[in-house]
């Protein structure tokens, strides 16, 4: 399938490679020279004993440290940002994080770059000007809804900015607006589809949708599969992270062999995650990204800690951008429930805040009909225990009610009896993820 | 006045209440009432038995949370309007009660009623007050 018509920016996605290695190496340069102001990156080179002036090839690139999360957290809220705020328009957050959340900055210009990339991506799944764009992620500190938002725009599409929540009513905008696109999690697509065939109607034929993006949590080809034959749509997959940019960082075509990577603003490396040495082409490890372009917080090499492998031999839809494989795991223990990000550890911070709570928990994460639920399986001592059924469960509510504040979705308690929960046998058997990936 | 009474946290599946009273059972000791709250999830069972400190530490090795409360059991007479009599001094005097179960006993011989207040000393100077007939231990178990 050639669909040549559907690209946004032809001249720095169909770019030679050779002129694009150009290009990203100039970038590059530039991005370290202005990363070299921040103390936090002038540290990390001093201690690695390389510098800006050391980067010759793009090979170079390995020779320069990592940036990991905490690094973001460590600087929290502003200190990797390489302009002053009076250049920062935008600014967001990673999603579902406990107290300290990792925030990201957007200059004018970066916004600017960011709609074209998530342009880019839309364009590349066939949305249009005429288009009418439905978002129903939410809306908020998480970049996924503004980032499609003013994609879309910048496409020309007219925009819904539905945000999340109530399905039917969700339903009775997309029926009555005529939306053509749907931008939401893949599970919630299938959330959708369930409603509209309860209420009595086919939903195959019961919306004007044609074409959906999904992305915001892992998703299967068999996934895939069973939205387009019961929305009767064309699913597409794309990547991103909010300590990058969002989403934005790299979108599926039609041929669907992969999410062509924005070469031109990110540089990958997939490296072995224990030794942290560059594997070649085609070896399946984690995905490290260095932000070439951006202007507010551009990352260099930092690691995503998502595990995918990256092809680069040319796609049929003329596209010359490397493209990586749906992400297969983590290296870390992040679990994405519900499109959030959660950390076990998280969840663990909340419960030793709570007077008397020892932290022997299980995590029970499934997936009910469409949706992912998380259950909180936690031990009861004498110290949470109480002989009035009416504090017990004020106790469970309080937890609950702690949970959804820290980590941003809503957890099940479930108040289980002592020593039913495997002991010192290492985190794996805290989390029991029964959905099927 | 006060009467020691054992709850137990019970998780809601098969089996677990035969166990408690299987452990009690083996050392001897006799359960004279229980009551059981419950949700989908879990129940607390609550018991009197004869002998709070070996159940209390027969249950624990048994892996079961256990804790130790004070409740007050009231002799009410065994006749229509007996607890109605009771209930009314409650109901006059703000006293709270969290729950209550009742029960026949024995060695008594008319009903008993386990009350459990959020403020015991001040629930049983008010019943006293009022001429009501609180039970001891020892009357309750008749020793």
């Amino acid at each position: 399938m050639i669909v040549n018509h559907n690209i946004w920016d032809p001249l720095h996605e169909c770019l030679e490679r050779r002129d694009l290695e150009r290009l990203q190496l100039a970038r590059l340069r530039a991005t370290l020279a202005r990363v070299s102001q921040v103390p936090c990156y002038q540290n990390k080179f001093k201690q690695a004993g390389v510098g800006p002036d050391d980067i010759h090839t793009l090979e170079d690139l390995a020779k320069l440290p990592f940036t990991v999360k905490d690094d973001l957290r460590q600087n929290y809220p502003y200190g990797m940002f390489t302009v002053p705020m009076r250049d920062v328009v935008r600014i967001h957050s990673s999603s579902g994080t406990t107290g300290k959340p990792t925030v990201v900055g957007y200059s004018r210009k970066d916004l600017n770059d960011w709609s074209n990339l998530v342009a880019r991506f839309m364009t590349a799944a066939g949305v249009v000007a005429d288009d009418i764009v439905h978002i129903a992620f939410g809306y908020g500190l998480f970049t996924g809804a503004f980032g499609l938002h003013y994609g879309a725009e910048m496409i020309g599409s007219a925009v819904i900015p539905m945000s999340g929540g109530n399905t039917e009513r969700q339903i009775m905008i997309l029926k009555d607006y005529e939306a053509t696109a749907l931008v939401c999690t893949p599970s919630y697509a299938l959330t959708l589809a369930d409603r509209i065939a309860k209420m009595g109607h086919d939903p195959r034929t019961y919306l004007s949708l044609k074409v959906g993006l999904f992305g915001g949590e892992p998703w299967s080809e068999e996934l895939r599969r069973e939205i387009e034959s019961r929305l009767n749509i064309i699913a597409t997959d794309n990547y991103g992270l909010s300590e990058i940019i969002g989403p934005g960082v790299a979108g599926e075509c039609l041929c669907k062999k992969g999410m062509h990577i924005f070469e031109d603003h990110f540089i990958p490396e997939i490296i072995n995650p224990d030794t942290g040495e560059v594997l070649p082409p085609g070896e399946k490890g984690e995905l490290v990204l260095t932000n070439i372009v951006q202007e507010a917080m551009p990352l260099i090499r930092y690691r995503t800690r998502d595990i995918t492998c990256l092809h680069y031999d040319k796609c049929e839809c003329g596209r010359t951008l490397v493209r990586m494989e749906k992400t297969m795991g983590r290296t870390d223990d992040m679990l994405i429930i519900k499109g959030v990000n959660v950390f076990p550890t998280q969840i663990e911070e909340v419960l030793f805040q709570v007077e008397g709570c020892e932290p022997h928990y299980q995590l029970i994460i499934e997936r009910k009909g469409t949706l992912d639920t998380l259950e909180v399986h936690i031990e009861v001592n004498e110290n949470i225990f109480f002989d009035e059924m009416r504090k017990q469960r004020a106790f469970v509510e309080m937890l609950e009610k702690r949970l959804a504040t820290n980590i941003g979705l809503h957890a099940k308690i479930k108040l289980v009896e002592p020593s039913l929960i495997p002991r010192h046998e290492g985190k794996a058997n805290r989390i029991i993820d029964k959905r099927n990936k | 006045m006060k009467v020691k009474q054992i709850s137990i946290f019970i998780e809601n599946k098969s089996g677990r209440l035969a166990e408690v009273t299987r452990l009690l059972g083996e050392k001897g000791v006799n359960i004279q009432a229980l009551s059981l709250a419950d949700t989908s999830d879990f129940g607390i069972l609550r018991l009197l038995v004869d002998n709070t400190d070996v159940a209390l530490e027969t249950l624990k090795e048994g892996g079961f949370t256990v804790n130790k409360t004070e409740v007050v059991a009231v002799e009410v007479p065994d006749q229509p309007g007996g607890l109605c009599e009771i209930l009314q001094v409650l109901d006059k005097t703000e006293v709270n009660v969290e729950y209550m179960y009742a029960f026949v006993a024995r060695n008594v011989g008319n009903a008993v009623i386990i009350f459990r207040f959020d403020e015991i000393d001040s629930a049983i100077e008010t019943l006293q007050k009022e001429g009501v007939n609180l039970l001891t231990r020892e009357q309750l178990y008749g020793l």
